[in-house]
């Protein structure tokens, strides 16, 4: 794999800085553009520029497809988990106001989670269908 | 003084619009992939980079240029690789340049 010198090189400096800006755009969403979907895109995608580069077997040891659904599944109780806690809390399913001190803080902390949550679900959904498109011509 | 960097702001804005029409122009008419590739390529870097710089020019030493120097410095870096990839793998797969 000599020939993709130039393109393995880059991309090894790229990755980090992809998942970089992920970061960035998920937790600037509350005060910006972005967000856990656009965020979850991002992240999925330095792993997708990975598995076009050094293939899809070096891609699955870094991130096997078991992992992957245990994740995908995990944002989403991460969503209904804090619907469940502001239930508990007192309050409407899905009401932030009394997950902080006050309303305003509530809010705040709602919305990251809830982000976190999309942002989990969203990456790891994404990097599962790249995988299944992939890995069709292997069995 | 903030005339002179108006003009000057605008002059790199419209040599790198000028720059992406010709290159649009090139990848419409060259004849074959390689030709085209280099229309694309070599316009591509230097038409977003004088754009960048431009936008630069009229936003200031704000944060708003610092994000353009970012984006200025991932197109360096990106760009240049796009083509490469493009173009090996057109010869790998057996594309001959005429």
């Amino acid at each position: 794999m000599s020939h993709n010198l130039i393109l393995r090189i880059i991309s090894k400096f790229l990755i980090p800085l992809i998942i970089l800006f992920a970061f960035y755009v998920q937790f600037h969403g509350d005060f910006g553009p972005g967000g856990g979907f656009q965020a979850g895109v991002i992240f999925s995608v330095a792993f997708i520029l990975y598995t076009l580069v050094f293939g899809l077997d070096s891609a699955e040891k870094i991130i096997t497809p078991v992992v992957l659904r245990i994740l995908a599944s995990l944002g989403v109780v991460i969503y209904a988990g804090t619907g469940v806690a502001s239930l508990l809390l007192g309050a409407n399913y899905l009401d932030y106001d009394v997950l902080g001190k006050t309303p305003v803080a509530g809010q705040h902390v709602g919305i990251l989670v809830i982000e976190l949550g999309v942002g989990i679900t969203v990456a790891s959904v994404m990097i599962l269908i790249f995988y299944s498109f992939a890995g069709r011509d292997r069995d | 003084m903030n005339l002179v960097l108006d003009i000057v702001s605008w002059i790199f804005l419209c040599t790198g619009g000028l720059l992406g029409i010709i290159g649009g122009i090139g990848i419409h008419r060259f004849p074959d992939f390689y030709s085209r590739l280099h229309a694309a390529g070599i316009t591509d870097t230097l038409c977003a980079g004088l754009i960048l710089i431009g936008l630069g020019m009229q936003s200031g030493l704000t944060l708003a240029s610092f994000k353009l120097v970012l984006i200025f410095f991932m197109l360096l870096f990106t760009s240049p690789t796009a083509t490469h990839s493009l173009s090996n793998a057109a010869l790998h797969s057996g594309l001959k340049p005429r």
